[in-house]
């Protein structure tokens, strides 16, 4: 018992070393490190991935997007060797793992894929316990830890263990592919267009779910996609992948929506990217105004005077437990002739701090009076935001990710001024073919 | 004497010839499942080998079984030799085909995916690819069995076993009382075994298909 036990809370262990690890203990992220890494087919005069470098962070999810054929899917099947490279070298935690026995490198890297690869003739708990018993581990840690995972991945053990793939529904499916990805713990997770086969609602659901898991679990991800809403979404950090897998912008969504490298990431961020930028922020991060408000329980002439001393035309009625209820304007209760039932507009819609600032102006827009309660614990109310709020807040935002873009940009001119430099002087010894 | 009163009196002979058509059938349905699983085995991945291979099993199937045999008898002798050898040949042309086909059906995505979780070049074979092609093998087994049940009886021309044997018996006695009795006995008798053939197959599918993917 005491080895299953280890799987569960091994999150404190350390970061960069957890690549050996094949299993307890190592559940955060490893490096990975991809050193011109090129893939060249016979037959084709350029090469499917030319020259990439990345450097991708312990514990980071990373996005690979771009136009279809622009070789993000071979860029990521060359990581676990799927595709072998032509040349160049993949280091992962640190560890150069382009020569070493590709069944073994691929049992510690986790692989997902679109409509989910699950094995239609093995059980959900099957397929799941694949990776753990390819590398050995017992009879009673592979059933605990198959447990384990269906609870991850929000499947009731006792109700889906046992069934094949063919009665699962998509999304289902799609967790079940996660669920025997993420088996053995592997430091890294790369998943190549997970979701592009599930409906758009179920879709969702499963990017929040990622999100969710990647907070508990820290691994390295690298994800696949071409729809860019996705990359927003998900990533830590994207990569706008152009034809032969050149990279054109390697960066946080913040600073690809607002400084996009090139006329390339602009196209493919494609319009409203200030709308898109609001899917970034939470409510949580913008300033929460107080509003004055009046509980059911009050007695009517207190509800008189403060609408009569307020200094807005409005204040909001809460109900028993403190949620919003109705808004009351100055001549509602005399219209109502003092009846707090039949007084004032209902409130349709509130929001929590964690919605984005996009529910949050979708909310406020419908608002006839512009404005939109937020709750906390339990539907209780906390504030207010309204269009004003609204508009300083992704002003601010902007003009924020503005400076700091100009500022990455400086850098990164240094950076490359500094390379090319390099490279200039030492072109002798890197310039050498490796095959 | 009536069909009825030939299968009380001479019930002893018919059992054994029937069971000894049915024991070479099934025999040589083993061998030729080994073979022909292994043949599609090693040819599925290559086109030319996949062709190569159904080519040759579907030539042997054109040649008439009767010349078969015959062709065999100076080569291994009369008797069960030369049976065994006709009867897995034509055997191996449905396996073949299906174990190509029921292989080369994989969903390549399924393979990719076994690949990329780390699963061997013999593991993925075994655990993914002819589970999943099993079916269509299965189809081509029982298929085969068919046709070997019908060409079995011809053994008897090289003294081979079986209820051939009762089948040239009546054909070389036409005329004679038991003639037609004979005939319509090893027909017959075929008929049934080939029934109860296809229903042990049914169970067997029943019992190693997977219910994931079971129709």
């Amino acid at each position: 018992m005491s080895e299953t036990t280890t799987t569960t809370n091994g999150a404190s262990t350390g970061a960069a070393g957890a690549a050996d690890g094949t299993g307890a203990g190592a559940a955060t992220g490893a490096t990975i490190e991809l050193e011109n890494l090129t893939k060249r087919y016979p037959g084709s005069p350029n090469p499917a991935v030319d020259e990439v470098n990345m450097e991708i962070k312990a514990g980071e999810l990373v996005i690979f997007v771009g136009p279809s054929g622009c070789g993000k899917s071979t860029t990521l099947k060359m990581i676990n060797r799927l595709i072998e490279p032509t040349s160049g070298r993949i280091r992962i935690g640190g560890e150069d793992v382009t020569d070493m026995d590709p069944v073994k490198l691929r049992r510690k890297v986790g692989y997902a894929i679109q409509s989910s690869g699950l094995f239609p003739h093995m059980t959900v708990a099957q397929n799941i316990a694949l990776v753990p018993k390819m590398v050995g581990w017992s009879k009673s840690r592979i059933k605990s830890r198959v447990e384990e995972m269906l609870d991850l991945v929000g499947l009731d053990p006792g109700e889906f263990r046992g069934r094949y793939p063919r009665q699962l529904s998509g999304g289902q499916q799609q967790r079940v592919g996660v669920a025997r990805a993420l088996a053995a713990d592997p430091p890294v997770l790369l998943m190549d267009e997970p979701f592009g086969a599930v409906d758009p609602i179920t879709r969702d659901h499963l990017q929040d779910e990622l999100i969710r898991l990647q907070h508990e679990l820290h691994k390295t991800i690298v994800f696949v996609t071409h729809d860019f809403d996705e990359a927003i979404k998900l990533g830590d950090r994207i990569a706008v992948l152009r034809e032969r897998s050149h990279i054109a912008q390697f960066d946080t969504p913040e600073a690809i929506l607002t400084n996009p490298a090139d006329d390339f990431v602009s196209g493919f961020v494609g319009a409203g990217a200030a709308l898109k930028r609001l899917n970034l922020t939470r409510v949580r991060d913008v300033e929460v105004r107080d509003y004055p408000t009046v509980t059911v329980d009050d007695p009517l002439q207190d509800i008189f005077n403060k609408l009569r001393s307020g200094n807005t035309n409005e204040i909001l009625l809460l109900d028993k437990r403190g949620r919003p209820y109705k808004w009351l304007r100055r001549g509602d209760l005399m219209r109502a002739r003092g009846s707090l039932a039949r007084a004032g507009t209902l409130v349709h819609d509130t929001v929590t701090r964690d919605a984005t600032l996009r529910d949050a102006l979708e909310a406020v827009l419908t608002d006839n009076a512009g404005r939109v309660a937020v709750t906390g614990r339990r539907g209780a109310y906390e504030g207010v935001v309204d269009m004003e709020t609204l508009m300083n807040s992704v002003h601010e935002l902007l003009e924020a990710d503005r400076l700091d873009a100009v500022e990455h940009q400086h850098e990164l001119q240094e950076q490359r001024a500094e390379h090319t430099h390099r490279e200039q002087e030492g072109a002798d010894a890197t310039g050498e073919e490796r095959a | 004497m009536n069909f009825w009163d030939y299968l009380g009196s001479r019930h002893q002979q018919l059992l054994t010839d029937a069971f000894q058509h049915a024991s070479a059938v099934f025999q040589c349905m083993v061998v030729a499942t080994v073979i022909g699983v292994v043949i599609g085995v090693v040819a599925y991945r290559s086109e030319w080998a996949g062709s190569l291979a159904t080519t040759t099993t579907s030539t042997i199937l054109t040649i008439p079984s009767l010349a078969m045999i015959g062709l065999l008898i100076p080569i291994v002798g009369l008797g069960v030799a030369p049976t065994v050898i006709a009867l897995t040949l034509y055997g191996l042309l449905p396996i073949v085909r299906n174990s190509i086909v029921g292989l080369r059906g994989v969903d390549p995505s399924l393979v990719d995916a076994a690949k990329g979780i780390g699963m061997s070049r013999t593991a993925r074979l075994f655990r993914v690819e002819l589970p999943l092609a099993w079916p269509p093998i299965l189809t081509g087994i029982r298929v085969a069995t068919q046709m070997l049940m019908g060409i079995a009886a011809i053994a008897a021309y090289a003294s081979g076993p079986g209820l051939g044997n009762e089948i040239f018996r009546g054909i070389a006695s036409l005329g004679s009382k038991n003639a037609l009795n004979q005939v319509l006995a090893g027909t017959l008798g075929i008929i049934v075994l080939a029934l109860l053939f296809d229903a042990a197959y049914v169970l067997i599918g029943r019992l190693t298909i997977p219910r994931g993917i079971r129709v």
